[in-house]
């Protein structure tokens, strides 16, 4: 009867968990458009062990900084973010991010509007890490206004905020290439994109290979970089955006294997204890 | 309805026996329940953002002479203050053996850029370590700080001389940037 | 409370204390409470569920501490929590699936109830309380899902709130009393937090009359049968605790797979974007357990009779113990009744299913996800209203045994602790 019970409670947590995981496949949103194939990346994130690559969100971080920065913000992220434990730059040296120097760095090459404390007038100076990336319009109504009426999304939290966010992104970048059918007009500052909600985007497409526009430079350990392609960009970009949505992703999967090998002992402590408190029942031993 | 082949609770005979298996079960209870106890407690801490919002750079240089700054810093008030050469000298003459909290006026300065003391500016904590109120400039018995809520008199150099305050005012981590910029965390 | 009490104080102090405020007696002779002895896994939810209530009133109120209750604040204060306070991500997540955890085991709790007939006399109280704890939990998790302020916070709070706005004649008026503006705003935001950091008290209040009414009447059990004898029972403590505790440990398995491993699978992608009034997301969904109740109420083209049948498949649980005219408790016993009950659960399912999908798409066949809401409604109602009054006075039931005791000695095997009971070994 022991196996019984066991095998009944792993049937109804199966069932439990596959209806649930049922229902939130279901709940997923609609697939791309004209007859566009999703490209499912084996992420290096993905699985119960998986995590960041270092280089691929180093590398990404520069298609952020060279090529979205323009126009897209990562609102809440920090310098200081960069350099935590598991972030793109976190140096083992440098256990408090701000003091981080790639971080400083980095975050000196951004102008952040601050008050000046004599006059109350606004002045710009360089960022310092514990400053937050800096917006890139003053307002909403700024940024529609000079992206032909769409405002471009923060990013930090993009991939979390699109169903598979990892896919979505890295797809949305090279779609543009997909041929554009018959009967789709486009007003002026939208482009064709069938990964997009609609198949309308504001945005142009971004990654292109012109000569000499973009070049991966040596990451940190000084390895040499992949060229840099447009699928190895859009795939780095993601890695970056990925990491920015969910920074706690390696903590949280080592807590859990944690967790789920405590409660396994406990459960088994816990259920031949009940076995003994219930064999005083047993007329043998009454 | 015989009561036969089942046997209640009450007629067991407990030997009182506390097997291994109730200990383990027990012992990986309580270190599970200890293990969540420390984040519940943890997260109360000072979040990373908070911890990043450490430093302040100050112009020493505008101040004039008996004149105080205040300045926030990690939400407490920073006094700086630049001393006139009577409150320097008041500050020196003094014989510190008789202090509640001893203290030279010199080990509670820094020195500049160029290794040397520079005693006309005082920067301290603006919070009295009695109960935490900000005591009021140039008042008090010692021409010093006064602090209006428990009536703790501090000197020249921010040093406690009478009242229920413990300890002198406290002087933050800070270093000269350069001849009249200081940083402060 | 049945039998009398059994605790004697062993000490002088603790002496002392019972002549003056017997509390340490009250809690005694409540864990050791005369218990079915059949009782099987299903029995256990009710612990899981007192676990989870702790669970979220313990991380809510250390949310509490970190979350601003302001539209400009609210969205960045969650995004903080997640990044910056320490084990912040924990705390949040752990509240957001365990919202999914506790609706759970409620519905696991309730499936169990109908099943076994618990609602019937002298359980009827304890039932409507127990009804009534869901309502304030449902009322509850939807406040609390407004406050992250993501799209679906607010358009969620959007459309329910407007429900409101379909009573007739004041339903505007009291709509916008409801929310404090015209539209779903800053003063909302603020009054679903005050309203949702107190409900959950008036769950753990209820919860305690909910516990109390059992202790009066005592656990029901799987063959539906009064205890009669003395063999019928064991004291809850330690019998009931160990298993609970087994089965606690178990079900808190299922939590921290999606605690740890999929966080946002119960979630909406879609409230990853901070609210905005002029927008709204092209597919708004509920959170999964409200989808059955979202079913019914698109199942009808009125906006009124759709609030009304919404209303209506809740209020219909309160009336249960009226409406199902069997003297047996049991489906076990009942034969014919026990498939009307596997059907009904699966047309809670499909309601679901329906929910989660756009209402003119195909569900399969060429029938649309809109008509498979409408025969699952009528499911649903008919199981209440036609099929469990009828059927209890024309159902013939299977023979019951005489007491809890003759069962485990016929039936050894049937729940799990009997068979290790049985004479022959």
């Amino acid at each position: 009867m022991a196996f019984k019970t066991v095998r009944n409670l792993i049937i109804a947590g199966g069932i439990a968990a596959a209806s649930l995981t049922g229902i939130a496949i279901a709940a997923g949103g609609s697939g791309p458009a004209d007859g566009y194939k999703m490209i499912h990346k084996h992420w290096h994130w993905s699985g119960v062990t998986g995590s960041y690559d270092v280089a691929a969100m180093q590398r990404g971080y520069n298609v952020y900084a060279q090529v979205c920065r323009s126009c897209h913000n990562l609102d809440h992220l920090a310098f200081r973010h960069l350099g935590d434990k598991g972030g793109p730059f976190y140096d083992e040296y440098y256990k408090n991010p701000n003091d981080n120097p790639l971080v400083k760095n980095i975050a000196a090459e951004y102008e952040v509007i601050d008050v000046n404390p004599e006059d109350g007038s606004e002045v710009s100076r360089p960022g310092i890490p514990a400053d937050y990336f800096p917006p890139i319009y003053r307002n909403n109504a700024e940024a529609a206004y000079v992206n032909n009426g769409a405002v471009p999304p923060d990013l930090s939290v993009m991939v979390k905020a699109r169903n598979n966010g990892a896919d979505y992104m890295y797809n949305l970048l090279l779609a543009y290439s997909h041929p554009q059918p018959e009967g789709i007009t486009l007003s002026t500052g939208q482009y064709y994109n069938p990964v997009m909600e609609g198949s309308k985007i504001a945005m142009p497409p971004q990654l292109q290979p012109q000569e000499g526009v973009f070049e991966y430079q040596s990451d940190t350990e000084g390895q040499n970089p992949p060229e840099a392609t447009i699928e190895q960009m859009a795939a780095d970009v993601t890695e970056f955006l990925a990491w920015s949505a969910d920074p706690k992703l390696a903590v949280r999967k080592e807590a859990g294997l944690m967790s789920m090998v405590y409660l396994l002992i406990l459960s088994v402590l816990l259920w031949l204890s009940y076995k003994r408190i219930w064999r005083r029942l047993k007329p043998s031993e009454g | 309805m015989a009561e036969t082949g089942l046997i209640h609770h009450d007629d067991i005979v407990d030997d009182g026996k506390r097997d291994f298996i109730f200990l383990a079960a027990g012992a990986a209870g309580a270190l599970g329940a200890a293990s969540i106890v420390w984040p519940l407690l943890a997260q109360m801490g000072k979040a990373a953002d908070t911890l990043a919002l450490g430093s302040i750079d100050i112009d020493v240089g505008k101040i004039g002479e008996g004149e105080q700054l205040k300045v926030l810093w990690r939400g407490a008030p920073v006094f700086v203050r630049h001393r006139t050469a009577a409150e320097i000298a008041e500050a020196e003459d003094v014989n510190i053996d008789i202090l509640p909290d001893p203290a030279t006026d010199d080990s509670r300065l820094v020195p500049g850029p160029d290794g040397n003391l520079k005693p006309q500016y005082l920067v301290m904590v603006g919070v009295c370590t009695h109960f935490g109120c900000v005591p009021v400039g140039e008042a008090g018995d010692y021409d010093g700080w006064y602090c209006p809520c428990h009536g703790s008199h501090y000197d020249t150099s921010g040093r406690i001389r009478k009242g229920p305050a413990p300890r002198n005012l406290v002087v933050p981590p800070y270093a000269y940037t350069s001849d009249t910029v200081i940083k402060v965390g | 409370m049945s039998g009398h009490s059994t605790y004697e104080p062993k000490w002088a102090a603790a002496r002392w204390m019972d002549q003056r405020l017997p509390i340490v007696r009250m809690g005694a002779d409540f864990i050791m409470m005369p218990t079915p002895r059949n009782l099987n896994y299903w029995w256990t939810f009710g612990g899981i569920l007192l676990l989870c209530l702790v669970i979220q009133i313990v991380t809510g109120v250390i949310l509490g501490m970190h979350y601003v209750a302001h539209v400009d604040h609210a969205f960045d204060s969650v995004q903080r929590i997640r990044r910056d306070v320490p084990y912040g991500w924990l705390m949040q997540s752990t509240h957001a699936v365990g919202a999914s955890m506790f609706f759970l085991a409620v519905y696991m709790h309730m499936f169990r109830g109908l099943y076994y007939g618990s609602y019937k006399a002298p359980r009827e109280v304890l039932w409507i309380i127990g009804c009534l704890i869901y309502l304030v939990m449902m009322a509850t998790a939807f406040l609390g899902y407004t406050l992250p302020w993501g799209q679906m916070s607010f358009w969620g709070a959007t459309v329910i709130t407007g429900f409101f706005g379909a009573v007739p004649v004041v339903g505007e008026s009291l709509q916008q009393w409801l929310l404090g503006g015209y539209a779903v705003d800053n003063a909302t935001l603020n009054r679903f937090y005050s309203l949702h950091y107190l409900l959950p008290f008036i769950i753990a209040a209820l919860s305690g009359l909910h516990v109390w009414a059992l202790h009066v009447t005592g656990s029901s059990n799987p063959i539906g049968v009064s205890n009669k004898v003395k063999t019928d029972t064991l004291p809850f403590h330690p019998y009931f605790t160990v298993k609970d505790m087994f089965a606690v440990a178990v079900f808190l398995m299922i939590f921290a797979f999606f605690l740890f491993y999929l966080p946002d699978a119960l979630g909406h992608a879609d409230n990853y974007i901070k609210a905005d009034p002029l927008k709204t997301p092209p597919h708004i969904v509920p959170e999964w357990y409200f989808l059955p109740f979202y079913a019914i109420l698109r199942a009808v083209p009125d906006k009124l009779a759709g609030i009304l049948l919404m209303i209506g498949a809740i209020a219909v649980l309160f009336v249960l113990p009226w409406l199902d005219t069997s003297k047996v408790r049991s489906m076990r016993f009942r034969p014919i009744a026990r498939w009307f009950f596997f059907i009904f659960v699966f047309f809670c399912f499909i309601l679901g299913w329906c929910g989660a999908e756009t209402p003119d798409d195909e569900a399969f066949l060429g029938l649309s996800f809109y008509r498979l809401s409408q025969i699952s409604t009528l499911y649903y109602f008919a199981y209440f209203l036609v099929i469990l009054p009828i059927l209890g006075l024309i159902e013939d039931p299977k023979e019951r045994p005489a007491s809890i005791t003759q069962s485990i000695l016929d039936y050894g095997d049937k729940p799990e602790p009997e068979k290790v009971l049985a004479p022959a070994e």
